[in-house]
């Protein structure tokens, strides 16, 4: 079998328009990072109430959050995405179904599936990182600030949290990433995100061993920025003379 | 939208069957993935710097890119290069490239476990195995790996229930595994959404019940 090697592949012509194949690339990336970036503020803000509630007195809301913790948690992804492509489109009212199905293009539809199901997914998982932020501080702090004539909210909204955020900087930056690579699930719903532009690629091309290679290449690159960005972040907000952060 | 679930009971075997390709792939993979992590956990924690750079490089590379990814090279690219090496053109087939992306991706996850158990075993007991005459292997496997192990097997037990629910990714190379087979099933009756929901609620009651087993174990082995 005779391969045809050609690493310059990337700047020749797709044959559509007038596009060459760094262009899909590109525009593969910027759907993966508009993605990610989407769905993850939809699980920071939802996955930090679940976890309040959580640690919160009383017993309807923690059982509330729990049970949302556990079904979003051991349901695959795909199954996951699934429900919310296939199938959530067809209970909506009339108006708004055809509206997905027909008002927007496909590529919204796919989008918005993806973001909505990424950001509650990946909300369970924030939310027990910012449970067990929160529980791992001093009981003095809760107490502490209730003396001071502080209500639950002021409790946790000038005390707990902002302490609770710092601590669990580690694990939500390994959250973080990895919405960007469970993005990829995208192109199992014809999404052309990275991993879709870089089958195109393969396909268009038959330079299969040089589209994956750079698909690699830039996954490993972006995360390892996404890393060194967030230890940035990490070493900015950290407070002097605690959890070993001398400064 | 009215379900209709009555549809499932007939292609139950069928369903069967696909369940019983996941559960093969998920087995083999945690098999060979808890294999290759313990190697790379040891290359990783030994004194030669060349192996302990290797092991973590092999580590990061492939907890910085998706399975997604890895199922695609081991499905369209690796076969390819072994044709080229070995000019022997028989396809390598889905499911054995599913099952070696599986062991390579979760291995570099399951070193880590492993690393961190073998970390929590006190320096003296290797001291000790090193003072009664024993070899290094001999220390390894007949004293800290087993200690190690009983250790980490919630980490390893909740690591794998998440590998079950990644075997649904197999769908991108067509591999018939249960949720495959129920979204196929589903499209030939008619009622997809039914076997969607279906299939959603087995893998909810199989992981949530497996996890809630890991939990139980977890609080018998605390000290």
């Amino acid at each position: 079998m005779n391969y045809h090697w050609d690493w310059g592949i990337f700047f020749k012509s797709t044959g559509v328009g007038s596009e060459i194949y760094l262009n899909w690339f590109v525009s593969g990336l910027g759907w993966t990072i508009a993605v990610a970036l989407a769905g993850w503020i939809i699980a920071l803000a939802l996955g930090s109430v679940l976890g309040v509630m959580r640690t919160l007195p009383g017993k309807l809301l923690p059982a509330i959050a729990t049970a949302y913790v556990e079904l979003f948690r051991n349901v695959p992804l795909l199954v996951q995405l699934f429900i919310w492509y296939f199938l959530v489109p067809d209970l909506l009212p009339t108006p708004l179904e055809m509206w997905f199905k027909q008002g927007i293009s496909p590529a919204t539809s796919a989008y918005l599936s993806v973001v909505v199901c990424l950001g509650l997914f990946t909300a369970a998982r924030v939310c027990e990182q910012v449970r067990t932020g929160i529980q791992a501080l001093p009981r003095g702090q809760n107490n502490a600030a209730l003396a001071m004539g502080f209500t639950t909210a002021q409790t946790y909204r000038f005390v707990l949290l902002p302490q609770a955020f710092r601590v669990i900087i580690p694990p939500l930056t390994s959250e973080f990433l990895n919405i960007f690579k469970n993005s990829s699930v995208a192109s199992l719903i014809g999404l052309m995100e990275l991993l879709a532009q870089t089958k195109q690629t393969a396909e268009f091309s038959a330079n299969i061993f040089e589209a994956f290679t750079l698909a690699t290449l830039i996954y490993f690159v972006l995360n390892m920025s996404l890393m060194g960005f967030m230890a940035w972040v990490e070493k900015r907000v950290r407070i002097p003379g605690m959890m070993g952060g001398s400064k | 939208m009215a379900l209709d679930f009555s549809q499932i009971i007939p292609a139950l075997p069928g369903l069967a069957d696909g369940m019983a390709l996941t559960l093969k792939l998920l087995v083999m993979a945690v098999g060979g993935g808890v294999v290759l992590g313990t190697l790379l956990a040891l290359a990783r924690l030994s004194d030669n710097l060349l192996l302990s750079r290797l092991a973590k490089w092999y580590v990061n590379y492939f907890r910085s890119i998706p399975l997604l990814l890895v199922i695609s090279w081991f499905y369209l690219v690796v076969p390819m290069v072994l044709s080229w090496i070995t000019g022997d053109l028989t396809p390598v087939g889905a499911f054995t490239s599913c099952l070696v992306a599986f062991v390579m991706f979760e291995a570099a996850y399951f070193s880590e476990i492993v690393r961190a158990g073998i970390q929590s075993i006190s320096r003296g007991q290797i001291n000790a195995a090193y003072a009664l005459g024993m070899t290094y292997s001999q220390a390894m496997r007949l004293v800290i790996l087993p200690q190690a192990f009983r250790k980490m097997m919630p980490l390893l037990l909740q690591q794998s229930i998440i590998l079950f629910q990644d075997t649904s990714l197999v769908y991108a190379v067509g591999l018939m595994d249960f949720l495959n087979t129920a979204r196929s099933k589903g499209d030939i009756v008619g009622l997809p959404h039914e076997f969607l929901l279906f299939a959603g609620a087995v893998y909810f009651v199989i992981s949530f019940g497996a996890s809630q087993c890991v939990k139980r174990l977890q609080k018998r082995l605390a000290v």
